[in-house]
């Protein structure tokens, strides 16, 4: 970092997240004038229109890249069109300890006097609830799964290198052509494509609009600066402002700004999940780097800088604050805009490059909370590129994470994606894969594994509440074949539940809430002159994530072992330990914990049976049809579920008490794995991650473990070894337990301790108490 | 019928018996009494019950399930008990908690085998393999090749950690299937050797003279344990009769540290060096000097092999 990265790096550190309610109020008047004058994509589009228009912009002194979407860094707008937030939401948001959000006096006023009256009943949250049936309600309220759209909308989206090519007129251009061939008569959609081809062409113009504003901006700031450094630098960024993201870059600078205007336009029409991204950023940047050097306009030190300047606009945005369920399932500042380094090009060469390095360089200098990056290792990446990424992963921020790039496009393929689309396609989010700049991949809700299992073992009940909430499988087995079975029928039924609750919910975002300026850059939405949330994008897969692999394995095995096997227990008998938490039977969980098969161990014995379950979830997810044309896709990860799941989930046979969390991703449970992380690595290479759209392995390692060339390379064994099997991720926590220990004793002095929580890394001291104890329990792997 | 031994662990990940990611097979029995020992549960060549106090919950589960009645919980059994102790594993069996564990099980060569070969997948990628270790492995010297021949018909690199304290024969028959030796050189003077191991020295010494003439690998290891066997002068007999060696061209000075302590109270023995502090590393750097000074190479800590591997690479 030289002087003005430094500080603007730690000016975004030290502004506190606040949130703002001028987007609230100017969406709120629009739609008191406007709202029925249009057709509903229209109508959306201009509202954009409206924001792009009268929306504060600032452009903090120092800055080469530009453009905030509050008025403020850090200042967080909200979306009462999607969730309005009451004024107890507020309070608890401006008042708890964890990730907390200042709400100022006025913000508060302006939701009492304006925005709650309009939006209360209006907003798709309010609306969207009603609307499902009571055995959803049931399910969702006993902690079955988690719905991801009820709050925020479909977005975990990635662009390509499309805006690199061709500017916003260029795509005007492509709307046009497409709105001149509608043919009325013969094709009864054609009203329906023209709306939305508008509101395309209308979204194009506000971020246009956007764009103008700024460079007005910074020429009129350029007029009062006295230094003439400085003055330079502004009339710089006029000039780049004028010419993106209406027309294509020329150089470096534009290339990252168009981007930003971009990834501002996205997040500012809509709170989609996962913010944006800018995918393969080293590919895209790469013919600009090349060219800025040989023409002598670039420097290696000017192209650092920029990216510096880039990677703090990212930090600048905590994700906006979510409520309920949703807030305790991510609860989190992080907005999970992730960058992919390295990976293949879109012909199968390695993708890697100077700036793949560049990229590495600034993550190790920088650590910001945001943006995540990732490696995506190939077959052919060269090991002095994951040798650097491990160089900066055993500093222990848990950036980058490492994916395999090749089983990366082997899932995609699987889903029938085209090959070149495959490669130009990667991960976002935590684990997730999609085709970047083609594809609506919506994550649809976390599925609680182990609640099935406890439900199975109770005829369909849910011993919490007492409530009949699944199908009545019965309670006496003769055979543990027979209790899988149960665990099968009441696995079905949830899905269906949840697959059902997902279709309505997409249909409302379909025809309510259509996302046109993330259409325009989202293939084959011009052509098809359809939205992105309602089929519009080239491939829509809806996935359907699950939790707890862990632990319903061991407590599988356990099971199996001890009342179907030796006969220990009755099944009666240890079901009903667990309903009593182990009270008065510790010699059971102990036994139950200590001395029955695990996963995370290479013990066929516990292996197999997370292969059965895998088989059942995956035989009752993938393949059915979704709304927009796609299909369902299961995947295995948390964020911070398992610490949710495991508080509405009762003791369970592998000796977990009652309330605890659940194995996270599908890492073992927590202090399981006793044989090393190769064995915890084969054990999850026995799942077919190619069969799935991202599974997120979690291992943590001591300091002492990396230390030197030799503790890089090992890494790197292990990584590539991993990728052989098709492991799909991983990531590294490289801290010891005594720092963690520390930190959760004193906050103050441990602010920055970075950990890697669950497919992204977060602050130690922002994580919840339970969280914190869980990170601290994970086993250290440790050959020492 | 296939050879069997009597194996007390397989440690995946081994980092420091060898090149690259390895599995550390530990066969059970050793005829040296080592003070420092690490694995004191290795020195009895029969199974042997351990346990760990601090896990014990005190729930009487081996007291009933002992034929004899064990003595009481979350104690090992006394040197006395041990004579009598049956080793039947039903106490460990019993134990909820796993503060009881059965160290030594009788394997065949197959089962020991598809242990090691599982993580053959990191071998291949790490240029690893297996090594075999103790205890004395060349205790159990049959078992100990038709180990060492199966895992060369996997294709795996094999090494052998050995005290040296053998008859020459067991080493000469073991010696063609090993790829490379890691050989303890714990002191040279013999009454000192006498004094801290238990074994004369002089075995040891001329066991490795002869194996370093028709073996062409074999690493000189060092533990290196303050105030009993870290003095200059000891060092400089030890580094003067290395350096003579043709085919010895590495020693491996391993600092002494506390971790067989545990393990002495778990097998209900006295850990005898109860006041040693692990040597810091300008002691080290001192006790390398003399073999520095005779020309060879000297790594401190077990993971030379990765450093020279590195060096000889470029």
């Amino acid at each position: 970092m030289n002087a003005r990265t430094e500080r603007l790096r730690s000016e975004s550190l030290a502004a506190r997240p606040t949130l703002s309610s001028e987007r609230a109020e100017l969406l709120t008047s629009f739609y008191r004038e406007n709202d029925g004058r249009w057709s509903v994509p229209v109508m959306r589009a201009r509202s954009f229109l409206h924001l792009c228009r009268h929306k504060s912009i600032h452009i903090g002194d120092g800055e080469l890249i530009v453009g905030e979407r509050g008025p403020r860094p850090k200042v967080v707008p909200t979306y009462p069109e999607l969730t309005c937030h009451s004024l107890e939401d507020l309070d608890i948001l401006h008042s708890r300890p964890k990730t907390s959000y200042a709400v100022p006096p006025e913000c508060r006023r302006a939701y009492a006097e304006t925005v709650i009256p309009y939006w209360r009943g209006r907003s798709l949250r309010d609306r969207i609830f009603p609307a499902l049936p009571e055995a959803w309600h049931a399910a969702y309220a006993a902690g079955m799964f988690t719905e991801f759209m009820e709050q925020r909308a479909p977005g975990h989206t990635v662009l390509d290198d499309k805006i690199y090519r061709r500017g916003l007129r260029d795509l005007q251009a492509d709307i046009a052509a497409e709105e001149a061939a509608l043919d009325f008569v013969v094709d009864p959609r054609a009203h329906d494509r023209r709306e939305q081809l508008d509101a395309m062409h209308i979204a194009c113009e506000a971020v246009m609009l956007l764009a103008e504003r700024h460079a007005e901006l910074a020429e009129s700031v350029a007029q009062r600066e006295p230094d003439a450094t400085r003055r330079a630098e502004l009339e710089r960024i006029a000039a780049v402002c004028r010419r993106v993201p209406a027309h294509a870059p020329r150089d470096f600078h534009e290339a990252l700004q168009s981007y930003w205007f971009c990834h501002l336009g996205v997040i500012t029409e809509l709170n989609g999940w996962d913010a944006f991204s800018p995918g393969h950023l080293d590919q895209h940047l790469m013919p600009f780097y090349r060219q800025g050097l040989a023409d002598g306009s670039l420097t290696d030190a000017a192209a650092r800088e920029l990216i510096e300047c880039f990677f703090v606009k990212f930090n600048n945005h905590p994700a906006p604050p979510k409520v309920g369920v949703t807030a305790a399932e991510s609860g989190t500042y992080t907005d999970f805009a992730n960058i992919n380094i390295g990976g293949l090009l879109s012909d199968g060469a390695d993708g890697s490059n100077p700036v793949s390095h560049l990229l590495l360089d600034v993550v190790d200098e920088m650590h910001l909370l945001q943006p995540s990056s990732n490696l995506q290792l190939s077959r052919k990446s060269p090991d002095v590129l994951i040798e650097h990424a491990l160089r900066v992963v055993r500093k222990g921020y848990g950036f980058p994470s490492i994916f395999n790039a090749d089983a990366v496009v082997e899932e995609q393929l699987r889903q029938g994606k085209t090959l070149e689309d495959a490669r130009a396609g990667g991960c976002s989010g935590c684990v997730e894969v999609g085709a970047f700049g083609k594809e609506a991949y919506i994550l649809t809700g976390y599925f609680n594994l182990p609640k099935v299992l406890e439900l199975a073992l109770h005829d369909g009940v849910d011993p919490r509440t007492g409530a009949q909430l699944g199908p009545r499988t019965g309670s006496d087995f003769a055979s543990f074949d027979e209790l899988f079975g149960a665990f099968e029928r009441q696995l079905r039924h949830f899905l269906d539940v949840k697959i059902g609750g997902n279709q309505i919910i997409e249909r409302i975002y379909a025809t309510a809430m259509p996302a046109p300026f993330l259409s325009v850059l989202t293939d084959d939405c011009i052509r098809k002159g359809v939205d992105y949330n309602a089929g519009g994008a080239r491939y829509d897969n809806s996935f359907i994530q699950g939790v707890g692999i862990g632990t319903i394995t061991d407590s599988l095995a356990a099971l199996r072992q001890e009342v179907f096997e030796t006969g220990e227990r009755t099944l009666g008998e240890l079901v009903a330990a667990l309903d009593h938490d182990f009270a008065g039977d510790d010699a059971l969980r102990q036994r139950l914990w200590n001395r029955t098969p695990k996963w995370g161990n290479d013990d066929d014995r516990a292996d197999e049976l997370m292969r059965r379950v895998f088989d059942a979830f995956f035989a009752a997810v993938d393949g059915r049809p979704n709304t927009r044309g796609g299909r369902y896709r299961i995947e295995m990860l948390p964020t911070t579920c398992h610490v949710y799941f495991g508080s509405v989930t009762g003791a369970t046979p592998d000796g977990r008490r009652a309330g605890a969390p659940l194995s996270e991703g599908i890492s073992p449970v927590q202090g399981a794995d006793r044989k090393g992380p190769t064995a915890v690595l084969k054990s999850a290479g026995k799942m077919d991650h190619v069969r799935t759209g991202g599974t997120l392995l979690n291992m943590k390692f001591t300091p002492e473990l990396l230390v030197g060339d030799a503790g890089v390379r090992r890494l790197t064994q292990l990584v590539r070894g991993y990728f052989k099997l098709d492991g799909h991720h991983v990531q590294f926590n490289v801290v010891d337990a005594d720092t963690l220990r520390a930190a959760k004793a004193d906050p103050g002095a441990h602010r920055d301790l970075i950990v890697r929580v669950a497919g992204y890394s977060d602050y130690f001291c922002d994580l919840s108490e339970a969280l914190q104890d869980e990170i601290i329990a994970r086993t250290e792997h440790s050959a020492l | 019928m296939q050879p069997t031994g009597i194996v007390f662990d397989v440690q995946r990940f081994s980092l420091h018996d060898g090149p690259g990611l390895r599995t550390t097979v530990f066969l059970k029995g050793c005829p040296a009494r080592c003070l420092w020992c690490h694995n004191p549960e290795s020195q009895d060549p029969r199974p042997e019950v351990l346990v760990s106090a601090q896990r014990c919950v005190g729930c009487g589960a081996c007291v009933a399930a002992c034929p004899l009645g064990t003595p009481e919980p979350g104690r090992p059994r006394s040197a006395g008990e041990r004579a009598v102790c049956l080793r039947c594993g039903a106490c460990v069996d019993a134990c909820p908690t796993g503060a009881r564990r059965l160290v030594g099980r009788p394997a065949t060569v197959t089962e020991v085998m598809a242990d090691v070969l599982a993580d053959r997948i990191f071998f291949e990628e790490s240029a690893g393999g297996v090594t075999f270790s103790g205890g004395e492995p060349l205790m159990q010297s049959e078992f100990l090749v038709a180990l060492l021949r199966a895992a060369r018909d996997a294709g795996l690199h094999t090494a052998v950690e050995t005290c040296g304290a053998v008859a020459w024969r067991r080493l000469r028959a073991v010696a063609p299937h090993a790829d490379l030796f890691l050989y303890d050189l714990k002191v040279f003077d013999e009454e000192r050797h006498r004094a801290v191991t238990g074994l004369s020295g002089r075995q040891v010494l001329d066991n490795l003279r002869a194996l370093a003439r028709i073996h062409d690998d074999v690493r000189v290891r060092i533990p290196v344990v303050p105030g009993v066997n870290d003095d200059l002068d000891g060092l400089r007999h030890s580094a003067r009769f290395v350096a003579a060696l043709r085919g010895v061209r590495h020693v491996d000075l391993l600092p002494y540290h506390a971790t067989g302590a545990t393990k002495f109270a778990a097998t209900g023995r006295d850990y005898p060096l109860i006041d040693v502090a692990p040597p810091s590393a300008e002691r080290m750097e001192a006790c390398a000097a003399p073999f520095r000074a005779v020309g060879l190479e000297v790594h401190i800590g077990g993971d030379g092999h990765e450093c020279t591997d590195r060096t000889a690479a470029e």
